[in-house]
């Protein structure tokens, strides 16, 4: 063996994974030089969280050697893996937040029975760290005051100081402003100067060609290709990540609006701890057009589509719809606005959209299980919900047609699919949809946007929230931004870039202006 | 990307077994600690259980009162509640039984006193735990204290009431008079005696029939109606029945009726079916038990029955064994109980982890 080279930060050499009928990683090899920002970049179900899962040691792969700094190493759990210098942040923070900052990061590393004695000395070295990495956070803060921003910093630090050279970082753009965003790029890239290799595990070509150094690009289970990043561009990623060419943007004639279909005035909205989460929002949805509520996710937007949905009572403020004023003294609930032809595709398909212990056919029915469609006299109608779910699945594409497979085995953008063909197909006047394409791949992406504008252009209106940029600007004919619980600006999707998004979404747009009329 | 799945069998089958040897390895413990041969015991106990005709028959018995309360708990788990209230609702239906017989068993013949009875023990254990049921639904009351509660209060009611009003006149204990046998829900053994099979006595009654219809009954309501998919909904994610309309409170109030009907017809088994009178105590904490059955029959109706069977068999086995080793008292007896009930409900998921991750990674391989 030459010595030209030096060792690899991580090195894999014929990884493969099998889970039941599932390859979900097959004969992986991946090198990654030390000190780079490396990215990993595929569809949802491309096998990148197994792989990663197997580096950190949650699961064991079933054949091949990961190698650090050119020594073969045996992981079995996180433990070993922290041992030998690797650091995870997960795409949902694993961080206590009523605790502070110091005391999230030294938990599970308190180094003794005295907690004073580890903090002071974490005290030091977080001091130490903050500066050589430039990653500034008030350590005595506590958690949850900070924005997500930070908290992915504190996700940072904590593997940082658990001695982390190796940090693994799974989608974690997904909750954050772009503005947010470019600093933690700016961050990784400090730490990268520092010697500190990055894995980068996203599905958003921006963010690798913005970033990284190098790219490989997985599809069902297996490395596909690596690339120089400065070598390669969106068009070559997107179609090595699915195999064929996609169009990034969806097509669609200019909308021909008409009527008035819903108005909102002044909605407002308590939660149950009090705090105001929607302030006095008033917009108005027309027939035949997409109305897109961008904004980072937790300012309003899930609690708007509760509201007009049923789900949660206003507190104040009026809606009108199909010829009926709904207010907090005259309210209607989930089941009556079904009635009245509103269909709601939840943001959470786990916790809301579907029972996921159901099979398919059940969870095909949620919120019209007492349609005279699926009942006899007293016993469910099994046969007609049957034939009607796999007629939906072919017409829908969903994979694999079965009925009676239970709705937690299918991958995310088949869940997905159940869930708006199942509100589409009700043939709703408004159609509510929250994160249509949230952990969906990209084919069925697609397939999913076709579909609402062509419900749009059936004379149809549809509400869209979504925290992908991107899908806001394809797919809105008109765009509300929302901060904080109100309405902070209104653009038209032509006139809409992401620039200007991004700083309404931070409100930070009418300071810019201000300052610039200054 | 579908998960590698645990085989079914492993989870019905393997687990509640292994529970279960494990709750008799330790209770032979015990009976070595007091100087018995455990294999003799289990012996006494298996054959006590099982050996013979009316063994057999006095296990169902038992079992007939498991199946009514497992089922009761078990509905009401299907809807996230834990009805800890199976005893009183059991005891409060069992009065409603006694008090149709005691005015009906002179005027008219069994034929409509048994459709009546059952009704009538049935709708006396809805409205006992419909109470709790309304304090969860509109107030927030915990269930689990309100039904434990309501163990208390039916205790002492039907102390009052049988002290107060329904004693027999002249007799010392608080005991009904003897219904008229036109009120005597017939024994098995009597069924089967024209037919020509000879089942041995035992109390035995049709009250067992009932139980089974019972566990259809809980099957269909379940599975296949709308009511059902509410209540399974609602059960298993709460913010998806929300967002589907479905309204909890209402669930929580109607899936508790149903529950508390359930355990009321422990009623008919005992009052009607055996004891032909109103009496204390009949429930004998067969409402405690139910907890213990739903949970190792994994709240399905065929798990229900064979738990029930098996608990129903310790109760008749342990009753056998005591009386042929004078040294083992009940209480010995109950110690087993208790062991099944600590290793397979409380303890029920010591080995499902390992068990479970063992056949994961034989699948993934």
């Amino acid at each position: 063996m030459s010595n030209q080279t030096p060792p690899y930060a991580i090195e894999l050499e014929g990884i493969s994974k099998r889970f039941g009928a599932v390859q979900a990683n097959k004969d992986i090899c991946l090198q990654v030089p030390k000190g780079s920002i490396h990215g990993i970049i595929g569809e949802n179900g491309a096998g990148k969280s197994t792989l990663m899962s197997i580096i950190y040691g949650f699961y064991e792969a079933d054949s091949g050697t990961i190698s650090i700094d050119g020594e073969q190493v045996d992981i079995r759990n996180s433990q070993d893996a922290i041992k030998v210098g690797i650091g995870m942040v997960h795409q949902h923070f694993m961080l206590v937040e009523n605790f502070t900052v110091l005391e999230n990061i030294v938990l599970g590393a308190e180094g003794g029975a005295v907690l004073k004695h580890g903090l002071s000395a974490a005290r030091e070295e977080l001091k130490r760290l903050e500066t050589e990495y430039r990653l500034d956070v008030d350590v005595d803060a506590v958690v949850e005051d900070l924005p997500v921003g930070l908290q992915q910093r504190v996700e940072i630090l904590k593997a940082l100081y658990r001695g982390a050279k190796i940090l693994i970082l799974d989608e974690p753009t997904g909750v954050l402003t772009p503005q947010e965003a470019d600093h933690l790029f700016r961050i990784l890239k400090s730490l990268k100067e520092q010697g500190v290799t990055v894995l980068l595990i996203t599905h958003k070509l921006r963010e690798i060609l913005a970033s990284t150094d190098n790219v490989s690009v997985m599809r069902q289970g297996e490395m596909v290709a690596h690339r120089e990043t400065a070598t390669t561009n969106k068009d070559e990623l997107a179609e090595l990540m699915v195999g064929k060419k996609v169009r990034l943007k969806v097509t669609k004639d200019t909308a021909q609006p008409t009527g008035t279909v819903l108005s909102a005035k002044d909605l407002s909205f308590f939660d149950s701890q009090g705090v105001e989460r929607l302030k006095k929002v008033s917009f108005e949805l027309k027939a035949g057009e997409i109305l897109g509520i961008a904004g980072v996710s937790g300012n309003g937007q899930s609690e708007l589509l509760n509201v007009l949905s049923g789900i949660a009572p206003l507190s104040s403020g009026e809606i009108q719809y199909a010829g009926q004023t709904i207010t907090a003294s005259a309210p209607k609930n989930a089941a009556q606005m079904r009635d009245l032809k509103m269909a709601h595709v939840p943001e959470d398909r786990h916790k809301m959209g579907l029972v996921t212990g159901f099979d398919a056919y059940e969870a095909a029915v949620l919120g019209y299980q007492n349609s005279e469609v699926y009942n006899g006299k007293v016993l469910m109608n099994r046969k007609a919900m049957l034939s009607e779910c796999e007629q939906r699945m072919t017409d829908w594409d969903v994979r694999p047609p079965d009925p009676f497979l239970k709705t937690a085995n299918f991958s995310g953008g088949n869940q997905q699919k159940i869930v708006i063909a199942r509100e589409v197909e009700q043939n709703p006047e408004v159609l509510l949809i929250g994160q249509p394409t949230r952990g969906v791949d990209i084919g069925a992406i697609e397939n999913i946007h076709e579909q609402i504008v062509k419900l749009r252009d059936a004379g149809k209106a549809i509400l869209l929230v979504s925290v992908e940029l991107d899908e806001i600007m394809a797919l809105s004919d008109r765009i509300i931004v929302m901060f904080d619980g109100a309405v902070v600006g209104e653009v038209p999707a032509d006139q809409a870039d992401e620039r200007t998004l991004g700083l309404m979404m931070a409100n930070a747009w009418n300071e810019e202006k201000g300052a610039a009329e200054a | 990307m579908s998960q590698a799945k645990v085989p079914v069998w492993v989870n019905v089958g393997l687990i509640p077994l292994l529970n279960i040897l494990l709750a008799f390895f330790v209770s032979g413990l015990v009976f070595l600690a007091i100087g018995q041969n455990p294999l003799e015991a289990a012996g006494y106990l298996v054959y006590g259980a099982f050996g013979y005709d009316a063994g057999i028959g006095y296990t169902l018995y038992y079992a007939t009162n498991l199946i009514f309360t497992g089922l009761a708990v078990s509905i009401a788990f299907k809807a996230g509640l834990f009805n800890i209230g199976g005893e009183g609702q059991a005891y409060i239906g069992g009065l409603g039984v006694g008090l149709l017989c005691l005015w009906l068993d002179s005027s008219m013949p069994l034929i409509i006193i048994a459709p009546l009875a059952i009704i009538g023990g049935a709708v006396f254990g809805a409205a006992w735990a419909y109470i709790p049921a309304y304090l969860q639904a509109r107030r927030g009351s915990h269930i689990v204290i309100t039904t434990i509660m309501f163990n208390f209060i039916a205790s002492s009611l039907m102390v009052y009431l049988m002290v107060n009003w329904l004693k027999e006149k002249g007799m010392m204990s608080p005991i009904s008079r003897t219904f008229q046998e036109s009120a005597w829900l017939p024994y098995l053994h009597d069924v089967f005696s024209p037919l020509g099979l000879d089942i041995g006595n035992s109390p035995l009654n049709l009250a067992f029939i009932l139980a089974l219809l019972g566990c259809v009954v809980y099957w269909g309501l379940v599975w296949h109606t709308r009511w059902g998919y509410q209540l399974r909904t609602v059960g298993t994610n709460p913010t998806a029945a929300r967002y589907a309309g479905i309204d909890n409170a209402k669930v929580t109030i109607w899936v508790m009726l149903i529950s508390g009907a359930f355990a009321g017809l422990v009623g008919v088994n005992e009052i009607m079916g055996v004891n032909h009178n109103l009496l204390l105590n009949f429930t004998a904490g067969y409402g405690f038990a139910g907890i213990a059955v739903a949970l190792m029959g994994r709240n399905h109706p065929i798990g229900i029955i064979l738990a029930a069977i098996l608990f129903g068999a310790l109760y008749q086995g342990g009753a056998e064994l005591a009386f042929e080793i004078p040294s083992i008292t009940p209480e010995i007896v109950v110690v087993i109980q208790g062991l099944v009930i600590l290793f397979s409900g409380a303890l029920e998921n010591m080995f499902k982890g390992k068990i479970e991750g063992y056949f994961l990674r034989r699948a993934a391989a």
